[in-house]
């Protein structure tokens, strides 16, 4: 309400967000958090061995990771900051608000952790004669890369269970939330997990076929999945046990817990695939390592790649229609400011919008502004989660009726508790759905303020006069 | 100068610390920012001259390999160190920072992807010096691109810091690009480029001329007093350019930030660079043999410099800003008490909802807000169609109402209907009103 409108009227603004997001996770957990520790014990191996082939088979594995996690891991997130300023200015404002010292903190360890990363790189060939010190630094940079991911979990499981925060809106509250523990037992096992899918892949690139090394390498890797697996079924279990409890107490209606059972059976179902195909695999590497065809190493890291995606895409779901929950919905409006606005309208109230009042004159016009403000945060015109489709399956591609739509516009909230209900007043609900027909019709994409600017419109008297 | 109407509401939530610990922590985790920043892209800079020039004398190229290898190690403590300045401009420029990012949002966004591969860019050309030895123009043009992306993104950046300075400004601006003609923005720009070459070759002049560089290793004639030299006349060439695009900047600012505390920072900030350009001076005409107090003093009091233009531009942006400020503050104050007053209305059921469009029976209200989600009249939505509840129930309103009371699953290939609360009245007035349209009449 309060900041230009940034949207993107094809790929959608949650589009944005999700594939720098789930990018980033791609990166780091299995390239940073998992494969620091392992990089780590592959050379503590190589020097408990006295094996140059280890350790510069250890060195090549960092190269590769170094490289990815210092430009497009690092840049990613912030990335992920990035384009939430965008697209939510108000939720992330509102989050770095209370968050500011955690993130504060994370940042302190991030920089630590790149500086240990440079430091663990660049000494590798000048700290030979000090393995074990080098050693050590791995043991310090894998802490660090696992303190970042930890930390920034907290705030993760703060968006979707605040928990005693709303009460007591203190710093520590918002941390202890009661999904964040659970969360963290599932990615940290995870992260080790595909982070020995990713260096499988990299130990054949490295090592010659039949060779003694590439034998002893598939079995170090596959023993390693096999520790951590155990951890992160047992994690993982823990995490989708939790979940529902928090779903059950927050939205309890029926239509969702159906839409939440069938995908919380998907989740089970991908997570069982994960751990039996890596199960397989890695058993197959500590028993047989030769026989591990290079062709099969893709269908396990894909296989944990989409979990991990299909985590991050549920977990982002399950707090709608929140994006703080019980404080903020996704549409970046505070729970309490409803009634004024239902009373004023969002029009009075936005910074930027062209018009201030529904006129007869400049329905369609008063309608499209309210969409901006309301409902672009998730939805485009014609593009990802657009709304004309979303209507077309709900009253058909015929002229629709328009109460049917404003009156659908005033109750989706508790047809679809997803959904935040509609802010505003009456009369701007019927230009909304005015605009809406109006789409159906000419289908016109919305362009966002970083293409279109914003107009500055006089304030209605209503919106600054004392109450 | 009035701000725009209608201000922005401010979060209302409290800053997480006094603003002044705020403002001090942005200045100065900045300033460590910009230092790195600085490094990496007068770092690229000189590398790609001087690998040009190496093509006739190879130890200008080893001299670009040199500085090629400290970019690889500074560019990535930019980056990691720009996070905090960043965080910290969030919480305290918020509403400011946010809407020009808005504003910009596409070459924003784009910061991201650019940085990425120029940072790939710039590990291709750090580890393919000796593999493309042989193929230099392939090499060089590999660096250049890298630099290309390096010069870009500071001045989307710099466009949006300076775009948060001028809320009255926004309306006129339409993408990134408007933003760059805003009078400040290109001297600002040249002022941030020079002052890289000059940081950066402060910086190498100590890298190089430290005791224990091996500089007959690397190079075949250049010594590290010849280092020294060399660096230190490119650092004294790009600060005496500063005394030229410094009041180029200051007499293209916006007059709405500008006051003598900003003037006399800029001026006690020029006088200590003046001084050590008399010893850049000295450092490239007459090197003393090895690296000492003359390095160091005037490294002292050109991060003097730097401090005080930093404390300059802060005042300039709070000055700027805080007209908006003000009026944001009041409007958030003033919502906050509207927002407490239709809390309390909206519990004694007292809303003051404006002119209610539709004129409808109580049982069409009643369907219209609660059952249309999932019932129309003849197509199957998430529920059956009223025809067929119609047919269901004929001439039988008390059915309905008990089953809305109290439904359950009827078909299996429908989803089971939640309980519905209404009043009695409601039950009635909305089982009659389904019935009548559901069958037609």
């Amino acid at each position: 309400m309060d900041f230009p409108v940034f949207h993107l009227d094809f790929f959608g603004n949650r589009l944005l967000i999700a594939v720098i997001a789930v990018f980033h996770v791609f990166v780091n957990h299995p390239l940073a958090v998992g494969a620091m520790p392992l990089i780590t014990a592959l050379e503590w191996w190589g020097m408990r061995k006295a094996d140059e082939r280890w350790d510069r088979l250890a060195y090549r594995i960092l190269l590769v990771c170094f490289i990815l996690t210092t430009s497009v891991g690092a840049l990613s997130g912030v990335g992920i900051w990035l384009s939430t300023s965008l697209v939510n200015p108000a939720a992330i404002g509102s989050l770095i608000r209370v968050f500011f010292w955690a993130w504060f903190a994370e940042w302190i360890v991030f920089v630590l952790e790149v500086v240990l990363i440079m430091v663990y790189f660049l000494t590798w060939k000048r700290m030979r004669d000090r393995k074990g010190a080098h050693v050590a630094i791995g043991v310090a940079l894998s802490l660090f890369s696992w303190l970042t991911m930890a930390i920034i979990t907290a705030i993760l499981g703060f968006m979707m269970a605040p928990g005693s925060w709303l009460a007591a809106q203190s710093f520590l509250s918002g941390v202890f939330n009661p999904i964040y523990l659970p969360q963290l037992a599932f990615r940290t096992p995870l992260a080790m997990v595909t982070a020995a899918t990713f260096a499988m892949f990299l130990v054949f690139f490295f090592t010659r076929r039949d060779g003694e090394l590439r034998r002893g390498a598939v079995r170090f890797v596959s023993l390693w999945t096999l520790a951590w697996l155990p951890l992160a079924a047992v994690g993982s279990l823990w995490y989708w046990r939790v979940v529902p409890d928090w779903m059950r107490a927050n939205v309890p209606v029926a239509l969702t817990t159906q839409d939440f059972t069938r995908w919380h059976g998907l989740v089970a179902w991908s997570l069982a695939t994960m751990v039996g195909v890596l199960l397989l695999t890695s058993l197959l590497g500590t028993v047989r390592p030769t026989w591990v065809p290079r062709a099969l190493l893709v269908v396990p890291f894909v296989v944990s790649l989409a979990t991990l995606a299909y985590f991050e895409r549920a977990r982002e779901f399950i707090r709608k229609p929140y994006v703080i929950g019980s404080y903020m919905y996704a549409n970046g409006i505070r729970e309490v400011d409803y009634p004024l606005l239902q009373e004023e309208g969002v029009l009075a109230h936005a910074a930027y919008v062209s018009v201030r009042t529904v006129e007869p004159a400049n329905r369609v016009e008063a309608g499209r502004e309210v969409f901006r403000v309301a409902c672009t945060r998730c939805h485009t015109t014609t593009g990802v989660n657009g709304v004309v489709r979303r209507l077309t399956r709900l009253y058909g591609a015929g002229a629709w009726d328009r109460d049917t739509v404003k009156a659908y516009l005033s109750s989706m909230h508790t047809a679809r508790p997803f959904m935040p209900p509609a802010p505003g007043s009456d009369v701007e609900l019927g230009a909304l759905a005015d605009y809406l027909l109006n789409l159906q019709g000419q289908p016109l994409a919305l362009e966002g303020a970083q293409v279109a600017g914003v107009t500055l419109t006089p304030a209605a008297t209503a919106a600054v006069a004392a109450p | 100068m009035t701000p725009p109407l209608p201000a922005p509401l401010d979060l209302p939530l409290p800053l997480p610390a006094d603003p002044l610990v705020l403002e001090i922590a942005v200045v100065f985790l900045f300033l460590v920012h910009i230092l790195f920043v600085a490094l990496m892209v007068g770092g690229s800079l000189l590398t790609l001259v001087y690998e040009v020039r190496g093509r006739r004398d190879p130890d200008l190229d080893h001299l670009a390999h040199e500085i090629a290898s400290t970019v690889t190690v500074n560019k990535s403590l930019a980056v990691v160190l720009g996070v905090g300045p960043l965080l910290v401009m969030n919480a305290l420029y918020t509403v400011f920072f946010y809407s020009a990012n808005a504003l910009t949002g596409i070459a924003w966004m784009a910061i991201v992807p650019l940085v990425a591969v120029a940072f790939l860019l710039t590990y291709a050309h750090k580890y393919t010096w000796e593999l493309l030895a042989e193929r230099k123009g392939l090499h060089i043009a590999l660096g250049a691109s890298g630099t290309a992306l390096f010069l870009l993104v500071p001045l989307v950046f710099l466009a949006n810091v300076n775009l948060m300075l001028f809320p009255e400004r926004w309306a006129g601006v339409h993408g990134f690009l408007s933003t760059l003609i805003l009078p400040n923005v290109l001297p600002r720009y040249l002022h941030f480029l020079v002052a890289s070459v000059a940081v950066t070759a402060l910086f190498l002049a100590g890298y190089f001329g430290r005791r224990g560089f091996p500089a007959e290793e690397v190079f075949s004639s250049l010594d590290r007093v010849a280092l020294r030299r060399e660096m230190a006349s490119v650092a004294l060439g790009a600060s005496a350019l500063q005394l030229l695009a410094g009041p180029l900047l200051l007499f293209t600012l916006p007059p709405q930030g500008l006051s003598w505390g900003l003037i006399l920072n800029i001026l006690v900030g020029a006088g200590l660079a003046v001084g050590a350009m008399w010893l850049l001076w000295l450092e490239s005409t007459v090197p003393a043999p090895a690296l000492g107090l003359r390095y160091v003093t005037a490294c002292c009091l050109l991060t003097g410099t730097v401090i005080f233009m930093a404390w300059g531009r802060h005042l300039y942006r709070e000055e700027a800003v805080e007209p908006h400020r003000r009026a944001m503050a009041e409007r958030t104050e003033l919502h906050r008490i509207a927002v407490e007053g239709a809390q309390m209305r909206a519990a004694a059921g007292t809303l003051r909802l404006g002119p209610q469009e539709a004129v409808m029976s109580p049982g069409e209200r009643t369907y219209r807000s609660i059952c249309a989600g999932c019932h129309a009249r003849d197509t199957r939505l998430v529920g059956p169609p009223l025809t067929e509840i119609a047919l269901a129930y004929p001439g039988d309103p008390a059915g309905i109402a008990a089953w809305t009371r109290a439904p359950g699953r009827k078909r299996m290939d429908y989803p089971e209907m939640p309980p519905i609360k209404l009043t009695d009245e409601q039950y009635r007035a909305v089982a009659e009103w389904v019935l009548e349209v559901g069958s037609g009449t």
